[in-house]
């Protein structure tokens, strides 16, 4: 928490503002009382009703400055709070922005979606309240205990013998009430998980008749929240009540041993009113203090989820010197590579080798989980290989920037991702300079052409965020349009046509034919039929190549793949092909 | 036209769901929270209506809440009369004082008379203390009673909605519903409508106090009091605007920052962070100048009201300063005074407020109600038949339905379904190969037509009879956070072990099972993207043939699953499925080969029906879709 501070830094000059104009807040309000004392003590006592109105003039100049500076007190918090707030959900943001696959898969989307907005909106609202509170509660303490000590040192005594029964209430109700609102949270928690899994998997739920059982589930988990929180509220329930207790006790207290140091002479009936109110003033801006020790805690938990996020360094970063590549248009080369994900017992791929030429296709082929898409997510960089190397162009890519490595790769996805925009604006994604002809192109080519030209503003036709309101297979062909639009050296095809029916698939890979004729294509599919006229088709099982040639040579060789296609063509099929 | 309305309403759910993180994560106004000052609030449509539903909600608490009122009409009262008792005592202070202070001889402060006033003091600082804790204490078990109730309720109410109602509305927006909405009923039950009763009761009670101590102080000190009013109503009204604009904003922000994340991987690929962090920090700016106005106008609220009470506080030492000097005044009048307007502000700017928070209390109230008043799935058949033994004979005859009143999906279909049949349904997307299983599962219902199983209509069985026929796998898998043998457990909750590793053997899931760490141990996180989509779909079909139904239905179940695969998971069915009818929805052609009747969609009806050798003899559209397989590779031939 203490750590997040630390970006207060820039902004020392209005704090150390915020401090002095509540510093004169305080001062301000400070000063009334003693000079209610002084009409009391002298206006009343002598009958002076010309010092009373001066007096009373002197207060209502007081009380006007102090208003001005609360004020501005307030505008300068309520900047610096947001300003903190604005530069941290940048940092964080930024941060984000540099992280591998491996980063985000450690952390997780949703989580880090909440880390960097409702966490920081939390932080954000603290700082705030420390900046008025907590620069008040103390000021305010030491010059309540000020004031009083000035006005009568021995009744000051009073407080003294208060402060520990004030402490032991705060410190009980802390320390029962601390774990409730944990135990709270996590019901709550799981009261949402509950209610979200039921909405998720109606169908599912319903199909299988599991209506009562998630009946059950549901009022069990909202009644463990109910038992608790009325637990919690009961305890709350007594804070406030004690607290007034003690505060009024004091009072009645102070009157008493007032009384007795009135009557021995040694203090005035005004200075007993004005003591009284420093008082309340004292035992106040300690519950404004014990406030803050409250909530500090509460936003801790954002506080520690924000510091996990800067502490984790990207992985994967540009070399100090990046080397430029010379010339050469894609010829893509593995070079004996492993790689495993974190914790994982095997490696995902081991001891891949291969070589993608440009103007030759290149196909992957493979079972569920064989690290099909784990060998594609090494070209980008996603994620770095563990041993071996992975070549473009005789260049190490580790030895690139990222940027550059990338802007010569078009990679399709196996889930296509939109973003809300156009549907241009989609298909021109990151590379902004391309003409409306490119992309026209490029929606030609990937059979997108139709379908956008029947949505109501065509190519401005507003896509909803996540794509919502496009199917599947469209979808699937605005991400390749996508690709497509850059013209890259290098295509990386991730099953990328499985949304798309048989037919429309045949025409794009023909009109692709034609667009990636000088490119390196890598494709990687389930479809025997994707791969039958690749160059080259690899075969993987279990993260290791099995075997590599053409559809007729692996049809000879390899029992695998003869597998794979018994699996999906019939006898007659082979036949004719 | 179904095919398409899954696919979108998937997607639906994928956003929704990261949505939902951040809706409900939203900011938790636990004990303490309350209404902020001059945050904007949302107005119900029909304000009165839905106030006297809520109050029926709160009817059965009725004893309590009158014990409460009563409770904290009481603290108010002990608390305001002790200011005035007070005085009292600071009275006689000051007239012993005055005495020692003219050296009047015997002159001394009457002690006894002080003591007297401090005990009755501490009487009545005990009972307020007390009857303000029983007051809390009740109300903390009213409302959360009453809450409680709400939320299962309408969780209940969720349960008996059809499927069309979640098609309308994101998983986000249901939520919000039953969390934030029925959290700020919570809120308001516990918190403000004691607060207002004691806000009123405090007013008027000062007031009275006042009046009976001295009437021309009482206006010089609530001289002040439209000030305040009208300070605090320019101020919310200005704030709002802003706050208005911070939400917008954060919402734009929020969204660029969940797709970012989503689309990660896509950012990364296509070099698109520059301007990615571009048009986070140009919006991040604008939150930024909207957020701080918002927050340093409201945040003035407070110092204008201590202002515009310290005005009041000055005024009250003035005038009764100069009051006393003419002994129209006592001294301690003056203390009570003080006390009395000190107390005063706080109610005010309550009371201010109080229009806020029953308009959005309301407002809560109404979207929670209107779930409740959604209609429901067509009310159980009274006829109540039991099918002991399923054949599997389905009929669909002339069955009309579409999503929507105004486009029908669907005019009339037909298809008659053999007992112990595999059938399997193909056709473009959209053609409603899904329909036809949703309206086979009643999850919605025909507009036109009949659907029988063994010659019963399925409207005449109860949905869950119905649903226990058949075992579906979707293309969705969905599963829930638990371990995997839970999971596979949910289609049979009575199954032994033995049976579960049966199953999960037969879907070929044994294997990758017993590879995770803690094998069927294994627990599943929220978004089960420890396991892999194939291994999802693996888990779904161990999960359905474990339910052991009369008739399966797959819905595209092994898409995500590599084809070799597939096929041992075929083989193992087909074993399984001997005798029982069966449903194939599915995109590869080569799966669905050897199914005795094939069905042939398009746009809603069955345009082709037969084996696969009859369909290619007949040249038609399935000829065509199936040949267009290898149009590519032909295309290299000729």
């Amino acid at each position: 928490m203490l750590k997040l501070f630390k970006n207060l830094k820039p902004y020392w000059l209005p704090i150390i503002g915020i401090i002095i104009f509540i510093f004169f807040q305080v001062l301000s309000e400070l000063f009334l009382p003693t000079i209610m004392a002084d009409i009391v003590d002298v206006g009343i006592v002598k009958g002076d009703t010309a010092y009373i109105l001066q007096r009373g003039g002197w207060m209502l100049l007081a009380t006007f400055l102090g208003t001005l500076c609360a004020v501005m007190a307030g505008f300068l918090s309520s900047r610096t709070g947001l300003a903190f707030g604005r530069d941290l959900r940048v940092q964080v943001f930024k941060k984000a922005t540099e992280f591998s696959l491996y980063e985000f898969d450690e952390l997780g989307t949703a989580s880090m979606i909440t880390r960097t907005t409702n966490d920081i909106t939390q932080i954000q609202n603290l700082v705030v309240m420390v900046l008025r509170m907590f620069v008040m509660a103390p000021l305010m303490l030491i010059g309540g205990i000020f004031m009083a000590v000035s006005k009568d040192p021995k009744l000051s005594l009073v407080l003294v013998g208060v402060l520990p029964f004030l402490a032991a209430l705060i410190a009980f109700v802390a320390r029962r009430s601390i774990p409730m609102f944990k135990t709270m949270q996590i019901r709550i928690d799981r009261l949402n998980l509950v209610l979200r899994e039921n909405l998720t998997g109606l169908r599912v739920i319903r199909a299988f008749n599991r209506t009562d059982f998630e009946q059950k589930r549901f009022t069990k988990a909202n009644t463990d929240l109910m038992t608790v929180s009325i637990d919690v509220n009961k305890l709350m329930a007594m804070l406030m009540p004690l607290m007034m207790l003690i505060f009024n006790f004091t009072t009645i207290a102070i009157i008493w041993f007032g009384s007795i140091r009135i009557d021995s002479g040694s203090m005035e009936v005004g200075s007993l009113m004005a003591f009284i109110q420093y008082a309340m003033q004292i035992l106040f801006s300690l519950i404004m203090a014990t406030m803050m020790f409250i909530m500090v805690p509460r936003a801790s938990a954002s506080a520690t989820r924000i510091n996990e996020v800067l502490d984790i360094e990207a992985t994967i970063v540009d070399p100090k010197q990046p080397k430029i590549s010379q010339g050469g248009n894609g010829h893509l080369k593995f070079e004996n590579v492993s790689f495993s994900y974190p914790g994982a017992e095997e490696p995902a791929i081991s001891g891949i080798t291969i070589e993608a030429l440009p103007g030759e296709i290149t196909a992957i082929i493979g079972g569920t989980g064989s690290g099909k898409t784990t060998l594609i997510n090494l070209i980008p960089r996603f994620y770095d290989v563990q041993s071996g190397r992975i070549l473009l162009d005789g260049l190490d890519i580790k030895d690139m920037t990222q940027e550059s490595l990338r802007s010569r790769i078009g990679l399709v996805p196996q889930q296509a991702v939109l973003f809300s925009g156009t549907v241009a604006d989609n298909i021109r994604f990151g590379s902004t300079n391309l003409s409306d002809e490119d992309v026209k192109h490029a929606a030609d080519i990937s059979q997108a052409t139709s379908f956008i030209n029947e949505m109501p503003d065509g190519f401005n036709a507003v896509i909803a965020q996540g794509g919502i309101n496009v199917s599947g297979g469209q979808k699937q062909r605005l991400a390749i349009a996508r690709a497509l639009a850059s013209k890259p050296d290098i295509y990386i095809f991730d099953d990328s046509f499985s949304s798309l029916d048989f037919k429309t698939d045949a025409r794009l890979r023909r009109a692709l034919k034609s667009e990636t004729e000088t490119a390196t294509v890598l494709i990687v599919a389930q479809r025997v039929t994707t791969v039958i006229d690749a160059d080259c088709i690899i075969v993987l099982e279990n993260g290791k190549i099995v075997s590599m040639g053409n559809h007729q040579e692996l049809l000879r060789l390899c029992p695998i793949y003869q597998e794979i296609v018994a699996s999906q063509l019939s006898e007659e099929d082979l036949n004719e092909h | 036209m179904s095919t398409k309305n899954n696919n979108s309403s998937s997607n639906r759910t994928n956003t929704a769901a990261q949505s939902v993180e951040t809706t409900t994560s939203r900011p938790q106004r636990g004990p303490g929270g309350g209404h902020a000052m001059g945050m904007p609030v949302e107005k119900a449509k029909n304000f009165k209506g839905t106030l006297h539903r809520l109050l029926s909600y709160i009817k059965p608490q009725r004893v309590s809440l009158i014990l409460v009122f009563f409770m904290s009409i009481l603290a108010t009262i002990f608390n305001i009369l002790s200011p005035k008792i007070m005085g009292d005592g600071i009275t006689k202070l000051f007239e012993g004082f005055m005495k020692k202070f003219q050296h009047i001889p015997g002159a001394a402060i009457d002690f006894g008379y002080i003591g007297n006033i401090l005990l009755i003091l501490a009487a009545l600082y005990l009972a307020s203390a007390f009857f303000g804790y029983i007051q809390q204490y009740i109300m903390a078990s009213v409302s959360q009673r009453i809450v409680f109730n709400l939320r299962n309720e309408t969780n209940e109410k969720l349960s008996r909605l059809p499927l069309k109602f979640f098609d309308s509305k994101t998983h986000g927006e249901i939520l919000s519903r039953m969390t934030n909405d029925i959290d700020n009923i919570s809120t308001t039950l516990q918190q403000s409508i004691t607060q207002l009763i004691t806000a009123f009761v405090t007013i008027i009670g000062i007031v009275i106090m006042m009046l009976t101590i001295s009437p021309l102080m009482t206006l010089i000190a609530l001289i002040t009091l439209p000030l305040s009013i009208i300070i605090t109503i320019f101020i919310a009204k200005r704030s709002q605007k802003y706050f208005k604009e911070q939400q917008k904003i954060l919402g734009n922000l929020n969204g660029h920052v969940e797709e970012m994340y989503t689309g990660h991987k896509i950012v990364k690929a296509f070099n698109y962070e520059r301007q990615s962090v571009e048009l986070f920090e140009k919006t991040n700016n604008q939150l930024y100048n909207a957020g701080w106005k918002a927050q340093f106008i409201s945040g003035i609220i407070m110092p204008m009201m201590s202002f515009v009470n310290n005005i009041g506080y000055v005024l009250v030492c003035i005038v009764g300063g100069i009051l006393v000097t003419r002994g129209a005044l006592h001294i301690g009048d003056i203390q009570a005074f003080i006390q009395y307007s000190k107390q005063f502000s706080q109610p005010i700017v309550q009371a201010a407020n109080i229009s806020n928070i029953i308009q959005s209390t309301i407002a809560s109230a109404e979207r929670i109600f209107e779930v409740l008043d959604e209609k429901e799935d067509l009310p159980e058949s009274d006829k109540n038949i039991k099918l002991p033994e399923v054949k599997g004979a389905v009929r669909f005859d002339h069955v009309a339905f579409g999503y929507t009143e105004d486009k029908k999906l669907m005019q009339d279909l037909n298809i008659d379904v053999k007992s112990g049949q595999m059938v399997a349904i193909v056709g473009p997307t959209g053609a409603g190969k899904t329909t036809l299983v949703n309206l086979l599962m009643r999850f919605y219902e025909v507009s036109g037509g009949q659907i029988s199983i063994d010659d019963v209509p399925i409207t005449d069985l109860k949905r869950g009879d119905l649903r226990q026929i058949f075992g579906m796998v979707l293309q969705d898998t969905w599963l829930f956070k638990g371990t995997i043998m839970e999971n596979i457990a949910y289609g049979r909750q009575e199954a032994t072990e033995q049976e579960i590793i049966q199953a999960a053997d037969t879907a070929r899931a044994d294997h990758f099972i017993r590879t995770l760490p803690d094998g069927y141990k294994t627990i599943l996180n929220e978004e089960a993207n420890n396991i892999s989509q194939g291994q999802k779909q693996l888990l779904t079909i161990a999960r359905a043939l474990l339910a052991d139904p009369s008739v399966l239905i797959l819905d595209e179940a092994t898409s995500s699953v590599d084809t070799r695969t597939e096929l041992l998971i075929q083989e193992a069915m087909t074993l399984l499925m001997k005798g029982r009818t069966s449903f194939v929805i599915a995109h590869r052609l080569s799966t669905i080969k050897g199914a005795d009747l094939i069905l042939v969609m398009n746009e809603g009806s069955v345009i082709e029906k037969g084996t696969h050798k009859e369909l290619l003899s007949q040249n038609g559209f399935y000829a065509d879709l199936y040949n267009s397989q290898f149009a590519l590779s032909d295309l290299e031939k000729d």
